[in-house]
């Protein structure tokens, strides 16, 4: 986030897209509600379904799966027409709007109608709404990446919030939703194929060498890494023969499980640590017991880059032990050693390797968490981004065109299927299915259709379906919900049985390599004679 | 002039601010007034009337938390009145309802009939679950009240215990109103709201329904929020023996997802028995959710792993660490050595903390050569 969530009560409009808050950041959804009914503040929600959210929105506009650049673009679209946009801020702190300009003249409330089926008046009063307020703050999450065109959106996203002035000020501020606890951190730590701690660059000689020093071995690797869809295709073809994964179940979270599947066939040899024995571990040659959150110190990243103390409270069960003790051993038996008496001289070694942790250790972060980029052991931390001016000099605007998702419905699979989470799961169950009273409120999978489609397929709730995509068939019951819309079933990922992603696409945004998840056609039948 | 903008509490001067009531002036001085219904981050009702003050010039008692303060204004939080009326009130709460703990200090005969009858009653037979972890029990030892000159109410409520999570126990329920103020201002939930009128009084979720069937996302904010045991988790109740020794409070960071709230582990014989959220700062402020807070039993799972374990003829066996370490070493080495270091991967975790994660990048790129690094987040 640009922003803290704290901003969220001080801005005087809200963008909430691609994002059921309620049910997956309730703490913060809390934030938006208090926001609107207690400080006055505008909620305009754009999402497929009928979230909770949408009780408490002034305006809600239901977009067609896959269509958000073209109402973003529709948007700004009016904005510029009617000359709502933020001139100053425009001028004095980005470039590149005459590109915009031009990509969104064609985007007129009809034709943006045509494509997402948001009624043209309402996309113009959102976009009076947005623009005319003060402070707007606009909040994302993975509706709006799990896209082939995620990149795309989200720099629209960007371009809407530069246009009106709303990024690095007070209450604003483009504010993706992080799903998971630690994943700013991961992201932070360079768990990515392409940079180090701080996204510093593999590619860049200069911070390659500094690395290696700080290290202490002769050379890094320049090559370029792959990321997780690309290790599993190459695990497919044969080329990547080990893989270590530490506590994640790419088995129920990766689209298309088959092929997940049958890639980590293909390997040599498979490690797998983590605190249960997942869909993933099950399929390992040797399966490492590690400490649980409540078992082990550290500090996670929350999605506002604040960073926050873990603490122990208990010993873990048997001989499990935390993931950076077992990380240390093998790799003194690899012959490199790490000697480190706890988690707290790692972070400082972090501290030291990176520069917008340079300022973070423990007894700093003893009472409250510091917001990075933190520059030194007396900087405060930096809870708003881009303040005075953008991190890297001028806001930069992108036009964007609009393309459709890579699956649309046909005569086949007439329909739209979408994923994500509900309140009572979490991910891929790994955690809550083993929490009794999680578990009873939300026990199995389901299909989430509109009234109009039972009808339309006879179903009653309740009723076993089997869903089929190019890609697989699952069986789960029938939800007939007033959240889901007309030609859009809605299924939750966390499941091994009917597990959603046998079902989903595994076409990547060509940047950011996310999947999209949230799109991809399906066929419903009833089933005859039960399951 | 020097009083424009201070009071005077029991004699001292205290400056405040435009809107600020006495026992705001008076807290942040740490000048005690004992509140029972006073909930920081919602609008106060005075409704408890716990921190009632004599001001200068006033007719009556003032229930500070909604008085706010004025220029030159003379406050006494002690006098014999004061007390007497906040004594008063306390044997008036604890007669309401279903208080059977030790603080209802009836003598010998009418105490053991008082408890006889009570456990009789369906659902009531154990010792309120909150004791010795209760504002009402607090306030009631701190005021010493003792003879009580009001008949105990028999339980006037089921026990409401069909939800995993929240057990509601509205016999000893005050009428604070802070758990609706909890749903409704922090939360905004809007599950619950005080239903009926005068006598009848009670707090309900829309119809009067169980909270299973309500709009209620069991968050649990309005349990952190009950000064009684009148909502109380379901944990509690089935762990709330004191021979089990001492409670630890353990304050970390919420592991379900990315918000981060503040928390405080509640550690009981190497077991976690509670969740709170940690009031004082951010980003929850004492908020959490269903997850949060009651979704912590897996630490405790008989499926945790315990063993490293190697599989061989498709099966898995137990081995030792220095088995299973050897065995990767040896295989992350031939790999290397056979095909280069780009064939080999690592899957990093938004489950793991950052320490954990920066270690594991290292290994991977240092020890093994490759930048084949990444993790499951964007999924
Ligand atoms: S658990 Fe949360 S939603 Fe349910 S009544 Fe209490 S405060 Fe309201
Ligand atoms: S249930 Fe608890 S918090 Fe709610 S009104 Fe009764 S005593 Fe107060
Ligand atoms: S308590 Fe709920 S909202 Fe807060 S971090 Fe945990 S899962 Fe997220």
């Amino acid at each position: 986030m640009t922003n803290p969530i704290g901003d969220i009560e001080k801005a005087e409009v809200i963008l909430v897209t691609g994002s059921n808050t309620t049910e997956n950041h309730p703490v913060l959804s809390s934030y938006v509600k208090r926001a609107v009914t207690q400080k006055g503040a505008k909620l305009i929600v754009a999402d497929p379904r009928r979230i909770p959210l949408v009780d408490f929105a002034h305006i809600w506009l239901r977009q067609n799966l896959g269509t958000d650049v073209a109402w973003i673009n529709g948007m700004m679209h009016i904005i510029i027409k009617e000359g709502l946009y933020d001139e100053a801020y425009v001028d004095s702190r980005t470039v590149g709007l005459d590109d915009v300009k031009k990509v969104v003249e064609k985007y007129t409330p009809d034709y943006v109608e045509r494509i997402t089926g948001i009624p043209a008046q309402d996309l113009a009063a959102a976009a009076r709404m947005y623009a005319k307020a003060g402070a707007g703050s606009l909040l994302y999450c993975m509706g709006i990446t799990q896209h082939i065109c995620g990149t795309d959106n989200v720099k629209s996203l960007a371009n809407l919030a530069m246009l009106c002035g709303n990024v690095g000020i007070e209450g604003g501020g483009v504010n993706p939703l992080r799903g998971q606890n630690n994943v700013q951190g991961a992201c932070d730590m360079g768990g990515l194929p392409n940079v180090y701690t701080g996204y510093q660059k593999t590619s860049d000689s200069a911070v390659r060498k500094r690395m290696a020093e700080a290290w202490g071995v002769s050379s890094l690797p320049d090559s370029n890494g792959l990321t997780v869809m690309e290790m599993m295709d190459a695990a497919h073809a044969g080329k990547l023969k080990g893989l270590y994964i530490i506590g994640e179940n790419p088995l129920i979270s990766d689209p298309d499980l088959k092929h997940v599947r049958s890639s980590i066939q293909h390997l040599d040899f498979l490690v797998v640590q983590d605190i249960f024995l997942t869909e993933t571990a099950e399929m390992a040659h040797v399966v490492l017991p590690s400490a649980s959150f409540a078992e082990k110190d550290g500090t996670f990243t929350n999605t506002e880059r604040k960073v926050q103390r873990v603490r122990k409270a208990l010993e873990p069960p048997g001989q499990a032990r935390d993931d950076w003790k077992i990380i240390a051993d093998l790799s003194g038996r690899l012959g490199y050693q790490m000697k480190y008496q706890n988690a707290q001289e790692i972070m400082n070694e972090i501290a030291r390797v990176t520069p917008s942790y340079c300022g973070i250790n423990y007894k700093r972060l003893e009472h409250e968490g510091i917001f990075w980029p933190c520059t030194g052991t007396d900087h405060p931390g930096t809870p708003c981004l881009h303040m005075d001016k953008f991190t890297c000099g001028l806001g930069v605007f992108h036009g964007i065109e609009w393309v459709p998702p890579a699956e649309l419905p046909d005569e086949n699979f007439p329909l739209y299927m979408t994923t994500g989470r509900v309140l009572y799961q979490y991910h891929t169950g790994t955690m809550t299915m083993k929490s009794e009273g999680l578990n009873r409120m939300a026990p199995e999978s389901f299909v989430e259709l509109s009234p109009g489609d039972a009808g339309k397929y006879g179903l009653s709730d309740g009723e076993i379906v089997k869903v089929t995509s190019r890609r697989g068939t699952i069986r789960a019951r029938a939800k007939i919900s007033r959240k889901a819309s007309d030609g859009t079933v809605f299924i939750p990922f966390h499941y091994a049985e009917g597990a959603a992603n046998e079902l989903t696409n595994t076409a990547v945004d060509p940047v950011s390599k996310i999947p999209e998840y949230k799109v991809c056609a399906v066929r419903l039948e009833k089933l005859q004679g039960g399951i | 002039m020097e009083s424009q903008n201070s009071i005077v509490i029991d004699g001292g001067k205290y400056s405040f601010n435009a809107g600020e009531t006495v026992l705001q002036v008076a807290q942040r001085n740490g000048i005690d007034i004992p509140t029972l219904c006073y909930m920081k981050n919602a609008s106060p009702t005075g409704a408890c009337r716990m921190c009632v003050v004599e001001v200068e010039g006033a007719r009556t008692l003032l229930a500070s938390c909604v008085t706010p303060a004025t220029p030159g204004m003379i406050v006494r939080t002690d006098t014999p009145q004061v007390m007497k009326s906040r004594r008063l009130n306390l044997e008036l709460l604890l007669s309401s309802g279903h208080h059977n703990c030790l603080v209802q200090d009836l003598d010998m005969d009418t105490w053991t009939d008082f408890q006889l009858r009570s456990m009789s009653a369906d659902g009531h037979k154990d010792l309120c679950p909150v004791y010795g972890d209760c504002r009402l029990q607090e306030l009631a030892i701190k005021y010493q009240i003792r003879g009580i000159r009001f008949e105990p109410a028999e339980p006037g409520h089921k026990i409401e215990n069909v939800n995993p999570f929240i057990v509601r126990d509205l016999s000893r329920c005050i009428l604070c109103g802070r758990c609706v103020q909890a749903c409704n201002e922090v939360q905004v939930n809007n599950a619950i709201s005080y239903g009926y009128r005068g006598a009848r009084s009670k707090i309900v979720a829309r119809g009067d329904r169980p909270l299973k069937e309500s709009d209620c996302v069991f968050c649990g904010e309005c349990v952190q929020a009950c000064p009684v045991g009148a909502l109380v988790p379901v944990r509690d109740i089935e762990e709330n023996d004191p021979s089990k020794g001492e409670t630890r409070l353990i304050r970390t960071t919420c592991s379900y997802c990315g918000v981060g709230c503040q928390m405080y582990l509640h550690v009981r014989k190497g077991k976690i028995v509670k969740v709170t959220g940690v009031e004082e700062v951010g980003p929850n402020y004492g908020s959490l959710c269903v997850k949060g807070r009651f979704g912590y039993n897996f630490v405790n799972s008989p499926k945790r792993l315990t063993a490293p374990l190697i599989k061989e003829k498709g099966n898995f066996r137990e081995a030792s660490w220095d088995e299973a370490l050897d065995l990767i070493a040896q295989n992350l080495n031939k790999i290397k050595k056979e095909s280069g270091p780009d064939s080999l991967g690592f899957l990093l975790s938004a489950r793991i903390t950052n320490e954990e994660n920066y270690l594991a990048q290292k290994f991977a790129r240092a020890v093994i050569g490759t930048n084949n690094v990444d993790h499951c987040a964007r999924l």
